[in-house]
């Protein structure tokens, strides 16, 4: 006969039996929570590059200081994709006696392809989104520019040769530049007007722009198709060179989710690990007789094999149902908070935890299947004769390959892995040797109780190895349920304190610095404090040791960019507080030595700088070298103005420097801002509210997608715990009913049997508690660049939570060996 | 195949000075020591002893279930001493049926498939047919399409026994059939054992406690302490 004859005709029956639903939940609990992470990783993914993309305004920008031809349009309009076209240049506003330099942005219909424009209508008045272009004969204009104009909307201004009203301010673009060298405020304009204003002639400066947008495959086969045919002076933009920050807060995202998915594929192991072994072992007579009858090895392990490949694509329908249909639920629940539309998920997620299952069932399931391929057929006559335990370096060997592979697939963060990993290894024999010897103390405080504690406390004595084994399950699933639910929380509201409502929300730039008493006196008297002026001075590096930055050789083609762009340079006594010296010393407040400068610690590395490098710049024309005295740690995300390279004092006193701010004005308090730009039309104000509510965003969206997998989790957890006492029930069974039999009432038998679970809980909450906290520390530090908080209530949580999940599983699934028939179970041994 | 050492062309079992030993806390044990005899095709053989005598252990070397620590087992020609598992697995599907005390069934198989497993591990055509007419004979044919667990205990072992015989082995071993049957029911079993047997060539090897049982046979094997202490055959055998 055919195996899989066999198989199929056995399975139905098979899935009834415990074990069996055991093992396809964990299966389909592994899928449903990797598909689910998958499908919206995926999704996220690319609604945080759109986002990303924001800046930009576009998927992909070509830029050229020609005319855009039409035929590009054209090629793109064959690819289906959406295309806007910008036109930009610097010229003087009027407005009456006033003028202003600006960048005037004509744009056609379509802008912004990505993000959106904001606007206002009255000067820092609150913002709307608009989804249209300005209309012909009216523009929206920076609040500087009209504070420098000294005009309200509803005024007219003069743009060359055309009058056009200024219809409202322009609060944010998505592609308004926020670096240091922000150019002038913004006009932006209906491009049907430029003709008529006559600015753009023969040898203007004006950039032209081609915006597109669309599906990625079909913005690459654009790109692909016009690469070839584009001049060598066309700048192409496109996603890869998306904004450093939003790209942080991605791969933020990206780890919490990716943290969740090995947690739900590490606890369904152990649930599949334990139930295959009682797959296994339930299927050893059967496969004795089989044996007895004539069966042969292979038939054996063909009939299994083929049953547990059932068993996996049962779990992967199940599991992927689910995923998929939690993922339709999150993507509408989050659609509200996605701006536009969120790209589809794609079915790869579903060939990926497809994929993972085998590879689950394989790792953990096959070193029960080949041991029950040598079951010996003695066993139909003596129930004890067993086969021989499979070798635990096998088992080992299969299991570690397979949460390798796994693992890849998942996170292909090696750091992040070997940290998760180790952390899990590490808890986990830690577990064992702490869950060994409370098994042996719980043994010994039995004397002196009643019956049912003396019962159950005999019990977690009496099977010592199992009872350590499951100690450590139950504890390694709490582990991780107490980490995901604490340290996801303890992780974000860190993080969210790091971005508390105080946080910096405006930078100023390009403050004189005869300016910088009389705008603190301002912002003074308006009861906002006042910032501090951070000196900014703009320099090329031209050698290191005494070499050419052209020449050198570099680690990382990042460093050589870096070597070889224009610097931004400051000077400070005092470290700021958004830094941290990692290498080398920082000079003490007095120095007024030789110069010195402190590097950035990730540029340094993509440099290939040393402490004690002489670094030389080129400043106004004059060269200055300082030597690396220190690196620096950064956190950017503290929203200060913070530097690669920070000089010591006196290095570049005689330089002309402006100087840069940052200060949290709040909203009742922005009229401040129209003070300072109409006292100094020079000083350029930047809104930061918009970038710190896009990272918030994506973090609450990432937060909110880790809570929902997190019921999977959560399941897996529970699966574990039933594998756990899936594997005792046929001697419980036996047992309360010989107790009864005895005449041990059944409340007593329950009693003990609580007794019982309530220890193992206690003593798996303990661990598991211990466990979350130091993993929490790691990950916090090691991970997250945060540091980590001692937590009471995860103490409180593990202990309580173990008890009662361990006692409440336990009974759910202990119960029917406590209740069944003392005379049927008794008859049947 | 082999040939069998006595040379007989009709002996389908032989055992010659099987021994087996097993080790155990208190240094090795013996549990069958220097058994030798022959059985012929169609014999019904009772392996009588007190408990620990052997009897099962004896069974099982005879079967191929396990193999002796010394000595020789000669089933339908084929030395099982010198087969691995599989070989000896592939004697038992061509040659070999079992009833056994506590029925093994499968329980995720209905009564006619249990019947059908043997024929089918033994590659017969129409397993389904000669499952089905043998159901029909052991009288279970309305209970064709029941699991073991919606079965009793005396069905359960009629299904047992159509299994055995649905193969036609050569030989048939049975380990306590009716241990754990009441008296009526086992009473019942064994006579449909008893009558099949008859209507066959099929060499019953039957292990058992019940003297009553032992005396259907014809002949007897006793076993003490793992030694053969007599070998009788009934007079109208």
């Amino acid at each position: 006969m055919n195996a899989i004859t066999y198989a199929l005709r056995s399975f139905g029956r098979e899935l009834r039996s415990g074990e069996v639903l055991v093992l396809l939940s964990a299966v389909a609990l592994a899928v449903a929570a990797l598909t689910a992470v998958g499908f919206l990783t995926d999704r996220i993914g690319r609604a945080v590059a759109r986002q990303a993309n924001e800046v930009l305004a576009a998927d992909m920008r070509l830029r050229s200081p020609q005319e855009i031809p039409g035929e590009w349009r054209e090629a793109a309009d064959r690819y289906g994709l959406d295309t806007a076209e910008t036109q930009t240049f610097p010229s003087v506003v009027f407005a009456g006696e006033a003028n202003a330099l600006a960048t005037i942005k004509g744009v056609s219909d379509g802008y912004p392809l990505r993000g959106a424009v904001r606007v206002a209508d009255e000067l820092f008045g609150p913002e709307r989104v608009v989804d249209a272009i300005p209309p012909p004969g009216r523009v929206w204009a920076d609040a500087a520019l009209m504070a420098r104009l000294g005009v309200e909307v509803g005024d007219t201004v003069s743009l060359g040769e055309a009058d056009v009203t200024v219809d409202a301010v322009l609060a944010y673009r998505p592609d308004q530049s926020i670096g240091f060298a922000s150019l002038a405020p913004s006009l932006l304009v209906n491009i049907a007007d430029l003709p008529r204003t006559g600015l753009i002639t023969e040898g203007s400066r004006v950039g032209y722009a081609l915006l597109v947008a669309g599906e990625e495959s079909a913005v690459d086969d654009f790109y692909a198709d016009v690469e070839r045919r584009l001049p060598e002076e066309v700048r192409v933009r496109n996603r890869e060179d998306s904004s450093e920050r939003a790209g942080n807060a991605a791969d933020r995202a990206q780890r919490f989710l990716s943290l969740t998915a090995v947690i739900s594929l590490l606890l369904s192991a152990v649930a599949i690990a334990m139930s295959a072994r009682r797959f296994a072992h339930r299927r050893m007579d059967t496969v004795a007789l089989m044996k007895s009858l004539g069966a042969s090895q292979r038939f054996v392990i063909s009939t299994a094999s083929v049953q547990l490949v059932m068993l996996g694509i049962a779990g992967v329908i199940v599991g992927s149902t689910v995923g998929f249909a939690a993922e339709e639920i999150l993507t509408r629940v989050l659609a509200d908070m996605i701006q536009g539309d969120l790209p589809g998920a794609g079915w790869g997620p579903v060939g990926l935890a497809s994929g993972a299952a085998l590879i689950l069932l394989v790792g953990f399931a096959l070193p029960s299947i080949i041991q029950l391929r040598n079951t010996p057929p003695l066993r139909v006559l003596r129930h004890d004769a067993m086969p021989p335990a499979p070798s635990r370096l096998f088992v080992a060997g299969t299991s570690l390959v397979a949460v390798a592979v796994l693992l890849y697939q998942a996170i292909p963060d090696a750091r992040m892995l070997a940290i998760v990993l180790g952390g899990m290894l590490i808890v986990a024999a830690a577990l064992y040797v702490a869950g060994r010897l409370l098994v042996m103390l719980i043994g010994r405080s039995r004397s002196g109780v009643g019956i049912a504690w003396r019962y159950g406390l005999a019990n977690v004595a009496r099977r010592g190895r199992d009872s350590t084994v499951q100690v450590v399950a139950f504890g390694l699933g709490l582990t991780v349920l107490l980490l995901l639910s604490f340290v996801r929380t303890d992780l974000l509201d860190s993080w969210q304190q790091s971005l508390d409502d105080d946080a910096p929300n405006h930078f100023l730039i390009n403050i004189q610095p005869q300016e910088r008493a009389s705008i603190a006196g301002l912002f003074q008297s308006a009861g906002v404090a006042a910032p501090e002026f951070v000196p900014l001075v703009r320099a090329r590096m031209i050698e290191i040791n005494g070499q050419s930055v052209e020449s050198r050789q570099y680690p990382v083609d990042q460093g050589e960019r870096m070597a070889n762009r224009e610097a931004n340079l400051t000077w400070s006594a005092n470290l700021s507080s958004s830094n941290e010296i990692v290498a080398g010393e920082w000079w003490g407040s007095a120095y007024n030595g030789k110069p010195l400068v402190s590097v950035e610690e990730e540029a340094a590395t993509e440099m290939g700088l040393s402490l004690g490098d002489r670094l030389r710049f080129l400043v106004a024309g004059q060269e200055v070298e300082a030597t690396v005295s220190s690196f620096r740690k950064v956190n950017w995300d503290s929203f200060q103005p913070n530097f690669f390279m920070v000089l010591s004092p006196g290095s570049l006193g005689d330089f002309p420097a402006t100087y840069v701010a940052s200060l949290h004005v709040e909203d009742s308090r922005q009229g401040t801002l129209v003070s300072l730009v109409r006292a100094h039309p020079s000083v350029s104000v930047i809104d930061l509210g918009a970038i710190l509510e896009q990272v918030q965003s994506i973090i609450t969206k990432a937060s909110l997608a880790v809570q929902a997998v997190f019921v999977f989790t959560l399941a897996a957890g529970i699966a574990v715990l039933f594998a756990a006492v899936q594997s005792t029930i046929d001697e419980r069974r036996f047992e309360s009913a010989m107790l009864r039999a005895l005449g041990v009432r059944r409340r007593t038998v329950l009693s003990g049997v609580l007794t019982e679970f309530a220890a193992l809980g206690f003593a798996a909450g303990l661990l598991a508690s211990a466990g979350a906290s130091i993993l929490a520390a790691i990950i916090a530090s090691q991970l997250f660049d945060l540091a980590y908080r001692f937590d009471p209530k995860l103490w409180i949580a593990g202990l309580g939570g173990g008890i009662i999940l361990v006692c409440v599983s336990g009974y759910i699934a202990a119960r029917g060996a406590i209740n069944a028939p003392p005379a049927d179970v008794l008859r049947a041994a | 195949m082999s040939d069998t050492p006595d040379g007989k062309k009709n002996t389908v079992l032989v055992a010659d000075k099987l021994g087996k030993q097993v080790s155990s806390p208190e240094g090795d044990l013996t549990i069958l020591s220097g058994v030798s005899f022959s059985i012929t095709a169609g014999e019904s053989v009772a392996v009588v002893g007190a408990s620990g005598a052997g009897k099962s252990t004896l069974l099982a070397l005879l079967a191929g279930l396990d193999l002796p620590s010394e000595g020789r087992v000669w089933l339908n020609g084929s030395d099982l001493t010198q087969l691995d598992e599989d070989g000896r697995a592939a004697v038992r599907a061509s040659s070999v049926g079992f009833v056994f005390q506590s029925f093994h069934l499968v329980p995720s198989l209905n009564a006619l498939e249990n019947v059908m497993l043997p024929l089918e591990l033994a590659g017969v055509a129409e397993a389904r047919k000669r499952a089905v007419n043998i159901m029909r004979e052991v009288g279970l044919s309305q209970r064709a399409r029941h699991y073991p667990s919606q079965l009793s205990g005396g069905e359960k072992q009629r299904v047992a026994i159509a299994r055995a015989f649905a193969t036609e082995p050569a030989v048939l071993f049975a380990d306590e059939p009716t241990g754990n049957l009441d008296s009526r029911t086992g009473g019942l079993v064994m006579q449909l054992m008893f009558d099949l047997n008859s209507n066959s060539s099929t060499t019953l090897v039957l292990v058992t406690h019940d003297k009553s049982l032992a005396e259907r046979c014809g002949r007897e094997i006793g076993l003490d302490s793992g030694r053969l202490i007599a070998d009788t055959r009934a007079a109208a055998a």
